[in-house]
């Protein structure tokens, strides 16, 4: 009876401390992004530029392993033509991770086989970064006033503001523990990440050339992941409205019928004839 | 069907009348779609239907999600994706589904408060109470075991909490954890029989509504008086009374549209506003969430649950009485279920002869503050467990328990209830007989 109750009390403190240990979460700053909102639309042009970043910069450790290639070409995302998909598929991605992709490879050839739109991106484990597939709806940016989550209502639940937040967060501290490198972020909770600074100016070279300094990099790949996590956002929004539309009709029909049907009733209850 | 006078099913045609004679099913639908309803029910009685709405709309949908979904530790999580991605339409179907189950618990708390406020509960309805209780049981049951199935960080490990209170039962809770799990720990087993739970649970639930449904047709619906019709004469009755077709149907539905105008408001512009980012993780064993908590439709339970520590005199005094038996862990299980059992004894603990809370003056008081109390311990129960909020959810926690325990029974006996109108179609009358009431454009209260 004693272990049980050293252990309750162990859960008890430890939800407790755990929970403190949450508090500590970084500063995240509010972006207007232009997908907020019940009416925002993701840029195309941004998805395509942070589409680059990724292939170019994140691809190296990070996986999108529940993105299917094709979806590129979907429309409300990036909006590749096919063709550029395919090509994108076939030249552009390379299966870093032999591991997790078993399925990309053809092991009569002893190698990656070329990769189709119809596969998903390839998962990257090697590194021991996460999946970036659904990181901006993983992360939540805001939880205020007294982590209510009213803030949420109106500044959007700030996934994306938090990746954004992340990347431009670093101060250029850095720490050694247990023989890792760790850097110093404003955003990051605890205030250490073992990831080191992957964006700075001028990383990435977009043609047509595009401003590429920082925070224009950040914004762009934040906004490329909150499309990998919600893909179908533009048509859930888009439905959303025609069925609130709907529904608006359909309840002012209601509510005049309903009116309509009632008044005789009410009507005898003033003590007036029913019709 | 109901006590309450009225025509019945007279079948007309020849094939209704050979129809009738082998199976008396339009008698049942005519029945049950004209029954008698007091013609004051207010905008209270209309969580029923939004009630019945949510269950057809969780089954429906979950049966096309579950064409979809794989129950295996290595791909359940990866198959919700494929939903989201690949199926037609199955985004807008998976949050439908998600956000149906957050308008299914809004609508039944206040369907729960409608009648404890208006003393739904009492003599002769304490049979379609206790069977609410028993839904809303299971319904907290399939909303637990479907929020595992996405296998995610917050579904994993929240289970893993949520089971370990089975193992704080003395002696046997070890085995029963065990047995129920089908293992030492969350994994295939037992996400397997989550899955193949989840899908069954419902058609009980919808097992149980029917019978819900018959017990107060068989009562009569409760008003907000808490009068009862008139039942003398079929001319009596129908001055108290209207049927409900077409007069509540479409009332209901008008209700009903309105809140599915917000509902699909929310499906369409923020359906991840009720869940918690975490579970958009993969569920990992080896990695524990800085925070486990439980959807906001459990935080009260969850609030009385931890709220009973190991510090607590009460707690202390139990352990000690019983040599150990119950300690702080077992306690809290026990609160949490009492919570919900003392809520099922209210027929039995409220003494008051008056049954609806409007001419209750004392009890009003006692009620509004018992409805701020569950939503203190909605937001404190998503609260980490350090001063105050320890000492908030044990005075919240008291009094939820104190309100059904104490007060209820002694309020019948010290309170002098205020006059109650003499029948329904008096306080109809009250209501809509004052010469043009500008308010009018309501059909009752």
């Amino acid at each position: 009876m004693i272990k049980q109750l050293t252990l309750s009390a162990a859960l008890v403190l430890g939800l407790g401390s755990a929970a403190h240990a949450a508090g500590g979460a970084g500063h995240v700053e509010d972006i207007n992004f232009s997908f907020e909102g019940p009416f925002g639309t993701f840029d195309q042009l941004q998805l395509q530029r942070g589409l680059q970043i990724y292939t170019d910069v994140c691809a190296a450790c990070h996986g999108l392993k529940f993105v299917p290639i094709r979806t590129l070409s979907d429309p409300g995302g990036v909006g590749l033509p096919a063709d550029q998909v395919r090509a994108y598929a076939r030249d552009v991605l390379f299966v870093a991770d032999e591991g997790a992709n078993a399925h990309l490879y053809d092991f009569e050839e002893g190698a990656a086989r070329g990769l189709l739109p119809t596969d998903n991106f390839p998962a990257v484990e090697n590194a021991g970064a996460p999946d970036l597939s659904l990181m901006a709806k993983a992360r939540a940016g805001f939880h205020g006033p007294a982590g209510t989550g009213l803030a949420q209502l109106f500044q959007g639940m700030g996934g994306a503001e938090y990746i954004y937040s992340l990347l431009t967060g670093y101060t250029g501290k850095t720490k050694e523990e247990a023989g890792t490198t760790l850097y110093e972020n404003t955003a990051f909770p605890g205030g250490w990440i073992s990831m080191a600074p992957p964006l700075e100016d001028g990383r990435v070279e977009f043609d047509p050339e595009h401003a590429n300094d920082l925070h224009h990099l950040s914004e762009d790949i934040s906004a490329f992941l909150m499309w990998t996590a919600e893909p179908k956002m533009m048509a859930r929004q888009q439905a959303g409205f025609v069925a609130v539309l709907f529904l608006a009709l359909l309840t002012v029909l209601l509510y005049l019928t309903n009116k309509k049907i009632w008044a005789p009733v009410k009507r005898a209850a003033k003590g007036q004839p029913a019709e | 069907m109901s006590g309450i006078p009225h025509d019945h099913y007279e079948p007309k045609t020849g094939l209704e009348k050979w129809l009738h004679r082998r199976l008396p099913a339009g008698a049942i639908i005519y029945d049950t779609l004209m029954i008698p309803t007091p013609k004051n029910l207010n905008w209270m009685w209309i969580w029923g239907i939004v009630l019945a709405f949510c269950l057809v709309l969780q089954i429906a949908t979950g049966v096309v999600l579950a064409m979809h979904y794989t129950p295996h530790v290595d791909m359940a999580f990866a198959s919700i994706e494929h939903i989201m991605r690949n199926v037609n339409g199955g985004h807008m179907i998976r949050y439908l589904h998600m956000n149906g189950a957050s308008l299914f618990f809004f609508a039944v708390y206040l369907h729960i408060f409608r009648g404890l406020y208006y003393g739904s509960y009492k003599e002769p309805r304490e049979v379609t109470w206790v069977i609410g209780m028993l839904i809303y049981l299971l319904m907290m049951g399939t909303a637990f075991m479907g929020y595992v199935l996405p296998w995610g960080q917050m579904s994993l490990h929240g289970t893993a909490v949520i089971t370990s209170l089975f193992g704080a039962i003395p002696f046997v809770g070890e085995s029963i954890q065990t047995w129920l799990l089908g293992g030492s720990a969350v994994g295939q087993p037992a996400l397997n029989r989550f899955f193949s739970l989840h899908y069954l649970l419902p058609f009980v639930i919808a097992g149980l509504v029917v019978v819900h449904i018959w017990a107060f047709h068989s009562t009569g619906n409760n008003n907000p008086t808490g009068v009862e019709v008139r039942r003398g004469s079929k001319a009596e009755a129908e001055k108290d009374t209207l049927p409900f077709w077409p007069y509540f149907v479409i009332k209901d539905l008008f209700a009903l549209s309105l809140i599915l105008l917000i509902f699909f408001a929310v499906v369409g512009f923020m359906p991840n506003y009720l869940g918690h980012p975490d579970n958009y993780i993969e569920g990992n064993p080896l990695a524990t969430p800085a925070h486990i908590v439980p959807e906001w439709y459990f935080l009260p339970f969850y609030a009385i649950l931890r709220a009973f520590t190991a510090d607590v005199w009460l707690v202390q005094l139990v352990s000690f009485v019983t040599g150990g038996i119950i300690d702080a862990k077992f306690f809290g299980v026990l609160a949490m279920f009492g919570a919900i059992a003392v809520m099922a004894l209210a027929p039995w603990l409220d003494t008051s002869s008056v049954r609806s809370g409007r001419y209750r003056p004392m009890f009003k008081w006692w009620f509004a503050l018992l409805v701020v109390d569950f939503i203190v311990l909605m937001w404190v129960g998503a609260r980490d467990t350090e001063w105050p909020h320890d000492w908030i959810s044990l005075i919240a926690s008291a009094y939820w328990f104190a309100y059904f325990l104490v007060i209820l029974p002694l309020l019948g006996v010290l309170e002098k209830p205020t006059a109650i109108p003499a029948t329904i179609e008096d306080d109809f009358k009250e209501h809509y007989g004052k010469a043009d009431a500008d308010g009018a454009t309501q059909p009752a209260e």
